[in-house]
């Protein structure tokens, strides 16, 4: 195959790929994108399989079987609560796949058509170098937010004294020494990167605490997709130039809509700190106030005698896998002529989107779900708001205390609602370690347990 | 008249491929958000590009290694990604 004709696949497949994300501008044309998609990588790779310097399939075809099986039995197995350490856990490969690709890029140039050993361009080595720059950023930094995600370290933020200056000095030199390895070609320097950067994810993400992971998972998105652009750049392949940019601003912009979501910017974030136990003891001193407390029987009568009701989901509904006992909750009140909705904030859930796929999952129909601009000024008219899981992103401080740290974030007015029923498993405040007013409201009640099990009980009580 | 460098070519490629991404992903419903991080998760594993020609057009058996590794790596991206997405999909078009 020419490299003219090769260039033209990877255009059409560069063709697919934006297809694939412009179908998921409804759930409708969604599928259809999908296959465009898978369109587009079977292309490529078999563009890539036909080009004449490419003379030996064997490491090739048992690597596409071994990772194709492990990835789809993944896929298949995975839970959908458990999305987003899944997607955590592929952006880490990304990245490492980035650095693995620019390491043989950088032993045997002549395999990639971009020169010889010890003559690569200065050029080529600089974007090789900030490829693998961001690629090994993106591997230690998803395995971190992989572990916070899975619980297999504490989703606090970890802080020590001088991380930022630290962060910061290890950021200067690894600009330095990607200019220097572009001068040299040298492998000590290009493992200094690697080494570098590995340690600069880790750091990076270690100070970011569990409730702001739906940005953290954003922005690594995205630096997958910087990383597959720099690649792109030292082969000069613009298919991987274009899908990197494509991957690039989609993270991107997932991370602003999530940043903007909870008001904060992106500094402050990556700055890390915030929430997790310690704020939250900090605050926990606070005087006791009188609260009313109900009983799943008292939750279920008030929701019967409603005429709508607003349900509004949050991590804790995922945590508790909660979603098909709140569906069938949900389906025995619409029997009884109650009119259900869903309403989802930005930033429910440890992903963007996390609260709908759960729901999707339960089998909640589409029309129902609906986002914060689309129902909030429905809950002035709402008899009930069903509080399941969620906390922070209710709490009427964020428009009324200045002093709050979540002052200005954009909230779901639950509190307009005439009753709001809010499970929850302890008065413990939420992640952002900030009291709700909410919760001693004189039309607010408390159903304490688990959010589950809370469900189960409703429906219970609804079938008497 | 000289030639262009291809930097510069690849950067107009980029800076325009971004400005496409940019209007594109706006477009994508939120409830669609989490499809579109493993769609975009799957396809940036395009990167097995770069693997295949390592794997198989290197003559060295690191480079071939470190080339067998990043295909491996890409295709579960690849195959989970693709398949976790139509997962989702289906859940969103699922016939009541």
């Amino acid at each position: 195959m020419t490299a003219n004709f090769s260039a033209l696949a990877y255009l059409i497949s560069s063709v697919c790929f934006i297809l694939a994300l412009q179908g998921l501008s409804s759930a409708k044309t969604s599928q259809r994108g999908l296959t465009f998609g898978v369109v587009g990588m079977a292309l490529a790779i078999g563009t890539t399989l036909a080009a004449p310097i490419v003379t030996s399939y064997g490491w090739i075809l048992s690597g596409l079987i071994v990772g194709g099986v492990i990835g789809t039995i993944i896929a298949k197995k995975i839970q959908m609560t458990a999305l987003p350490q899944l997607v955590a856990a592929f952006h880490s490969l990304v990245g490492l796949a980035a650095v693995c690709v620019a390491a043989a890029a950088l032993f045997e140039p002549n395999a990639f058509n971009i020169g010889q050993v010890g003559s690569i361009a200065a050029g080529s080595l600089f974007e090789m170098g900030l490829g693998v720059a961001i690629g090994a950023i993106t591997f230690t930094g998803s395995l971190v937010a992989f572990a916070k995600l899975q619980g297999l370290v504490s989703g606090n933020p970890l802080i020590f004294k001088g991380q930022h200056p630290l962060n910061a000095l290890l950021g200067i030199a690894l600009v330095f020494i990607v200019f220097l390895f572009a001068f040299s070609e040298s492998y000590t320097f290009f493992w200094a990167i690697t080494g570098i950067a590995l340690l600069l994810g880790f750091l990076l993400i270690l100070p970011i605490g569990g409730a702001d992971m739906p940005v953290v998972i954003s922005m690594l998105n995205s630096y997958s997709g910087w990383a597959a652009a720099g690649i792109g750049f030292t082969l000069g392949n613009s298919l991987l130039i274009i899908t990197g940019a494509l991957v690039g601003a989609s993270g991107a912009i997932l991370s602003y809509i999530m940043c903007k979501g909870m008001n904060r910017s992106i500094i402050n974030i990556i700055l890390g700190g915030f929430g997790g136990e310690q704020s939250a003891t900090a605050q926990g001193s606070a005087e006791q106030r009188p609260y009313k407390a109900g009983s799943a029987e008292d939750a279920g009568f008030i929701m019967k005698n409603a005429q709508s009701v607003i349900i509004v989901p949050g991590y804790g509904m995922a945590v508790a896998q909660a979603q098909h006992a709140l569906r069938e909750m949900g389906d025995i009140l619409k029997q009884e002529g109650v009119q259900v909705r869903y309403a989802i904030h930005p930033v429910a859930g440890r992903m963007p989107g996390h609260m709908n796929v759960l729901l999707a999952e339960a089998n909640v129909p589409y029309e129902d779900v609906l986002e914060l601009d689309e129902i909030n000024r429905d809950f002035g008219v709402a008899d009930v708001a069903f509080v399941i899981g969620a906390n922070d992103v209710t709490n009427p401080a964020a428009k009324t205390d200045p002093k709050s740290p979540i002052f200005g974030m954009p909230i779901l007015d639950v509190e307009k609602a005439k009753t709001v029923l809010f499970v929850k498993r302890s008065m413990s405040p939420g992640y952002a370690g900030v009291d709700n007013d909410l919760f001693y409201k004189d039309n607010t009640l408390m159903l304490f347990g688990d959010a589950k099990k809370m469900c189960e009980e409703i429906i219970k009580s609804l079938g008497d | 008249m000289e030639l262009i460098s291809p930097f510069i070519l690849g950067l107009t490629v980029f800076v325009l491929a971004v400005f496409v991404g940019y209007y594109v992903v706006w477009k994508v419903t939120p409830a669609l958000h989490s499809p579109l991080m493993s769609v975009t998760n799957a396809i940036s594993s395009v990167i097995i590009v770069g693997a295949v020609l390592a794997a198989g057009s290197a003559q060295d058996f690191i480079t071939q290694l470190f080339g067998f590794a990043a295909v491996v790596m890409a295709s579960i991206n690849i195959f989970g990604g693709f398949v976790v997405t139509r997962r989702m999909l289906e859940m969103f078009n699922k016939k009541k």
